[in-house]
């Protein structure tokens, strides 16, 4: 299946989305006022990956903003790969969030209490 | 020589209130990635911290949408006949105890009680709570038809760390006029 390249804007972050190497990355800031033209393609996306997926598939989600309304489409993001780990397969996902930046780990924490997936918090430098 | 005199006396109050930038009227996209981009060169020339900074990006970009996916015509733009139909005003105020994100807009009455119900609501929790309640919107809630989750309010309150500040003023039979303060420190 073709991949998803979209390169980030001062509303959009930069997607990579790789279905033979089974890595999908979300980088940048994602604050667009619709949020779902936004996300849509991406979930359909994961949809037709989800039937063929690689084990593991990892996910990397290094934001230095979103807002409110991307909240709830990366949450659906990670419904539609929880259903790949129901499929036995497994899901790592890596969420990255810059020293100090105490608000994105707690953004990243609270996905992690309401979805079942393995959530590794990486920390980085400050760009 | 009257109109010169107001000028200066409504500069003079923004100057006076420390307010680092102010717009009033009608908000577009184009607009507010034009404040954003401004007010975010901005902080990086206070050089304030990295947490600051994006809590008040964050909350910016939080009010700038509220207003902008919740602008209605303005009763009193009406009443001229010759402002922008939806007019709104946001505000930042930059002094010694942090920054203050303040939005003003008219909204209708029927709007009004909801509203006024979820910010009584949030300013009674505390952080934990709030962290709650966040999650509680973000799993059950839906994307409204105007694009909001109803979780812009909750977020704005869990970065500030301060009771939100706000008032509704009554203007007509169907409208009144809400103010909002959003304090970061």
């Amino acid at each position: 299946m073709e991949n998803i390249t979209l390169e980030g804007s001062t509303k959009t972050p930069t997607v990579q989305f790789d279905a033979a190497k089974g890595t999908l990355a979300i980088r940048g800031r994602s604050i667009p006022e619709n949020s779902i033209e936004f996300y849509t393609p991406l979930l359909d996306w994961i949809d037709t990956y989800g039937k063929d997926a690689k084990n593991p598939t990892v996910v990397i989600i290094q934001l230095e903003y979103f807002n409110t309304s991307s909240s709830k489409c990366i949450l659906d993001v990670f419904k539609r790969l929880e259903k790949i780990k129901t499929q036995g397969k497994e899901v790592l996902v890596k969420w990255h969030y810059e020293t100090d930046d105490e608000d994105m780990l707690e953004a990243g924490e609270d996905y992690q209490a309401i979805i079942n997936l393995p959530f590794e918090m990486i920390e980085v430098e400050e760009a | 020589m009257s109109g010169h005199l107001e000028i200066y006396d409504l500069y003079e109050k923004l100057e006076r209130k420390n307010i680092m930038i102010s717009f009033k009227g009608e908000l577009t996209s184009e607009l507010m990635e034009s404040i954003l981009t401004v007010v975010e060169r901005k902080l990086e020339g206070f050089s304030e911290s990295a947490t600051i900074r994006k809590k008040v990006f964050n909350v910016l970009v939080e009010l700038l949408q509220n207003l902008f996916h919740h602008r209605g015509v303005s009763p009193l733009a009406l009443s001229s006949g010759f402002s922008d139909g939806d007019s709104v005003i946001i505000m930042i105020a930059r002094n010694a105890t942090g920054y203050s994100i303040i939005t003003g807009n008219f909204i209708n009455n029927r709007d009004a009680g909801q509203l006024k119900q979820r910010l009584e609501e949030i300013n009674a929790m505390g952080a934990e709570e709030l962290k709650q309640f966040y999650k509680q919107v973000l799993s059950n809630g839906r994307i409204s038809q105007k694009g909001g989750a109803g979780l812009g309010m909750i977020d704005v309150a869990r970065k500030s760390k301060d009771k939100l500040e706000y008032g509704f003023i009554p203007f007509d039979e169907n409208h009144s006029f809400f103010s909002l303060n959003v304090k970061v420190a």
